[in-house]
């Protein structure tokens, strides 16, 4: 199939950037998107051009490091798919398709289609873990859970760190990455010790970091390559509320 | 040179404990003065900065990635192994111990694998309360699935995300040290040279990805935890960025590479489809344990599966091994399936396929059933594939996955380099000539969580009055001008072809020669191939851009130089192990029903190579394998 590809290119964090547009004229309908860039970039080096630089590793949907909207939608049309497993067959011969990176306010770009999501990694360290040191745990069976809040904390669990959800929303909100990450501890005995601490931290991170506020759309449940629910945000909203009624307490 | 493996004396049973109880501590007030550099951050990584931070040493942890939650092991799907015996099925410490001895087809270490088998237990206990959401029955308690090559059910997992979330979970204590600030992280940080000072390990040169700066950090120790080197077949399971660089720069300086012929090559992953593919998609192994692998009984069949009556169907596992059959280990599931295929019995357009199929699992326990098991990976293949694997059978093929080989280690995970280590997929120690499933993230956080953390003291209790390593020395000095020298003779090379022209030309080398099956000629053909794709690399690659920018063209470059390099080792190390054993399979060594034909007498030994300069042959060194309390026999699941 043809495509014609308008890419954002942009040569690093403070160059203003733009459109530029290419023709790919043997796209294989069984590739996947990402091996369409990579084919996109061998033909730019052919024609001694600089190639698009994209963020991915795993290629199977897991990793998280992929991050490109896709006429308009982060990780393109199809649900719960990421860009590296979204495949040709999709698009239409013919078919003009926009590729911009993530954008958001936390999340500034670094070339083309890069961006830098460590902010991420700084609500994370706020407090996304259960202090529990090596060779301190107890035996494995002695805390059993119900498999529903089991199942439950899967679901949340799931999430790949991509940062879709912020991409997806038009203010530029984190609250479904927190939310999953603070549903996951909510949801099971071992993170109760410190869940308020963890909540009030992560919230506290991820204003610092510019993120914007839930108008609750429903973006980023609509555009999640996991399919996180928005009920995380609703479980967020709880924590941080009992949280905060605990601290006033004491 | 003799290597020594410092296995502790006494019964195999009791010499991790008699270890533990004699090995040298540091006391904390000096371990804040020990610096220690971690690179990697996938479990071995991840697990092992974390745990060193709590300890009290000073660490610097560093990923190529953007974030150190995107290593490799993030896609790990099946499972991790423990000795737990929940299921009452008379599982035990010595059963594990015993089913990867056999399952690496007896070219690991006992003492190693049995303290794998010791501390698989602790793993399971750590993750939970770090709050990794295992897969659980009605009761609470954690559920179990069976795995490839064992007659128990000791697999602990988490839907078909096993790694991620055992990852996140690792993830999780890191990012709890990096709070704490005894771990401090560099992500989009690659390593490209070690430093070594009077013989020891003293740093690492390491590459900003964003900006090209070239840094210098110096240790009294360095961990390698980068994983495997898949990649040098181009088409792997591989993340696209897994490489070699850091173990194979660490075998430039001194690092033996211990057999680095063993490769894993997976038999349910995702069949090639076209010229353009980038990489091979795994579906986890443990579809085995309800699907059943079958191609026609007779050749050229193109009929669709579903045309194609009982009786006409050859269930080749089944009927070749009938007490494992779906279920035996990878190496020989996938070599059953390339005889298959090389028998014109193979399905789908091309012909290097073959069935796994799930109608009997669906008929018997219900879809709600195998879609609560199997779900994502249903999904994924139906997204790759665009068919749907509830109503017509998969289509699998053997691909690259896993790599025993890696970097030389003795007992205390160190490598024969002083203050230089290598933990999880990056070593060679544990998994022989073949890895069992569910394995291999239980080996990463062995190493990271439960063994590193103990032997390393072994070592830096000898450098508590050495102070801080300074990095404006001689050996830095050198380090950084060879880097700088390397890169600037990369960028001017200035000629025609792209790197992964180069990479891919290499992986045909490698899968066609040095891939599932191998034999003197290929072998000796394959090494003089790789001879000419390094001449021609170095005289026409072509990288675009500059080296003081992000930039993914020179990031490839300096990989596929080294794997290259790696390549030639490979075959090397493949075309001097005259037997059949595990994943390396020389055609020239088969018993007359076609299995690998072992040879004990010259060849029970760790094949550990020594670098010996530019275009130079490496040199051998041997580490015989002593088994005390296994009986050495030919491996059959049949």
């Amino acid at each position: 199939m043809r495509l014609t590809l308008k890419v954002w290119r942009q040569k690093n964090k403070s160059d203003k950037g733009g459109f530029e547009t290419y023709q790919l004229n043997n796209v294989d309908t069984h590739a996947s998107f990402l091996e369409m860039m990579d084919v996109l970039n061998e033909q730019l080096i052919e024609e001694n051009k600089i190639p698009v630089a994209f963020d991915h590793d795993c290629r199977e949907g897991i990793c998280g490091a992929c991050s490109m909207v896709i006429n308009g939608r982060p990780h393109g049309p199809l649900k719960g798919t990421t860009t590296c497993q979204l495949h040709m067959r999709h698009f239409n011969d013919g078919e003009t398709v926009t590729i911009e990176p993530f954008r958001a306010n936390a999340f500034p770009v670094l070339k083309d289609l890069v961006v830098d999501r460590t902010s991420f990694e700084r609500i994370q360290q706020a407090g996304g873990y259960v202090s529990i040191g090596t060779g301190s745990a107890p035996e494995a069976n002695n805390i059993p859970i119900n498999k529903n809040d089991s199942d439950k904390a899967f679901d949340a669990a799931a999430c790949i760190g991509c940062g879709a959800c912020v991409a997806a929303c038009k203010n530029g909100s984190a609250m479904l990455f927190v939310g999953a990450k603070v549903s996951q501890y909510a949801l099971l005995p071992q993170g109760h010790p410190e869940r308020n601490e963890r909540v009030l931290n992560m919230v506290a991170v991820m204003d610092e970091e510019g993120f914007g506020g839930c108008t609750n759309t429903g973006a980023c449940e609509a555009e999640c390559p996991k399919e996180i629910s928005v009920a995380n945000i609703m479980r967020l909203n709880r924590e941080y509320i009992s949280a905060k009624l605990s601290v006033e307490k004491e | 040179m003799a290597l020594d493996s410092k296995i502790p004396s006494g019964p195999l049973g009791e010499k991790w404990s008699q270890y533990k109880s004699s090995v040298k501590l540091v006391n904390p007030a000096n371990k804040k003065k020990i610096d220690i550099i971690v690179i990697g951050t996938g479990l071995a990584g991840a697990s092992t900065a974390a745990s060193l931070g709590e300890l009290g040493y000073k660490v610097k942890a560093f990923c190529f990635q953007d974030s150190a939650r995107r290593a490799h092991s993030i896609a790990a799907q099946g499972g991790i192994n423990a000795a737990k015996n929940y299921r009452n099925d008379g599982d035990s410490v010595y059963r594990l111990f015993y089913d990867t001895i056999k399952g690496g087809d007896y070219r690991s270490r006992e003492g190693n694998v049995h303290r794998l088998a010791e501390v698989s237990v602790n793993i399971i206990d750590q993750c939970v309360a770090q709050g990794v959401p295992f897969a659980r029955e009605y009761s609470g308690l954690l559920d179990n699935r069976s795995f490839g090559g064992v007659q128990v059910s000791r697999t602990f997992y988490a839907r078909g995300q096993t790694g991620q979330q055992l990852l996140l979970g690792a993830y999780s204590a890191l990012n709890r040290q990096v709070k704490e600030k005894s771990v401090e992280l560099f992500t989009r940080h690659e390593m490209v040279e070690v430093v070594i000072e009077n013989g020891k390990a003293r740093g690492v040169i390491v590459r900003d990805l964003v900006t090209g700066e070239i840094q210098r950090h110096a240790a009294h120790a360095v961990v390698l935890a980068t994983g495997g080197y898949g990649n040098v077949f181009f088409l792997s399971t591989n993340a696209m960025g897994c490489n070699t660089t850091a173990i194979w720069k660490a075998h430039k300086k001194g690092a033996f590479f211990g057999n680095p012929c063993f490769t894993q090559i997976h038999p349910t992953c995702i069949p090639v489809h076209g010229e353009y593919q980038s990489k091979l998609t795994l579906m986890s192994e443990s579809l085995r344990n309800d699907g059943r692998v079958w191609v026609s009984k007779s050749k050229g069949d193109k009929r669709k599966p579903q045309d194609i009556p009982e009786e006409e169907r050859d269930y080749y596992l089944e009927r070749k091994y009938p007490s494992f059959g779906n279920l035996v280990p990878r190496d020989i599931a996938s070599r059953a399936a390339k005889e298959a295929c090389d028998d014109g019995r193979g399905v789908g357009e091309t012909g290097m396929a073959v069935y796994l199929d799930f109608a009997d699992a669906i008929k018997k326990y219900g879809q709600h059933v195998i879609s609560e098991r199997y779900g994502n990976l249903f999904e994924m293949y139906d997204k790759i594939t665009g068919e749907d694997p509830y109503k017509t059978p998969m289509m699998i093929y053997p691909a690259v996955h896993y790599t025993m080989g890696g970097l030389w280690v003795d007992y205390n995970l160190m490598t024969n380099v002083p203050g230089m280590y290598a933990t999880g997929e990056c070593n060679f120690s544990d998994h022989g000539a073949n890895r069992l499933g569910a394995s291999a993230l239980m080996q990463g956080l062995a190493d990271g969580y439960f063994v590193l953390p103990y032997t390393i003291g072994d070592y830096l209790s000898g450098e508590i009055l050495t102070g801080k390593i300074k990095t404006d020395s001689a050996a830095f000095n050198e380090a950084e001008k060879n880097v700088r020298a390397q890169i600037d003779k990369l960028m001017n090379v200035k000629g025609t072809k792209s790197v992964d022209y180069y990479h891919r030309k290499l992986g045909k080398v490698m899968w066609d020669k040095c891939g599932m099956a191998r034999n003197a000629n290929g072998l000796t053909e394959a090494i003089e191939e790789i001879k000419k794709i390094k001449s021609e690399f170095w005289c026409d690659v072509k990288i675009p851009g500059t080296a003081n920018e992000l930039n993914p063209e020179l990031e490839k470059a300096i990989r596929v130089a080294d794997f290259i390099e790696l390549g030639e080792l490979m075959c090397r190390d493949a075309l001097h192990r005259e037997e059949s054993c595990g994943g390396h399979f020389r055609s020239e060594f088969q018993t007359p029903d076609g299995e690998a034909l072992r040879n004990d007498d010259k060849f029970a030994y760790v094949g550990a190579w020594e670098y010996k300069g530019e275009n130079q042959p490496q040199e051998l060194h041997k580490e015989e394998l002593v088994f005390e309390s296994v009986h050495l026999t030919q491996r059959s699941y049949k």
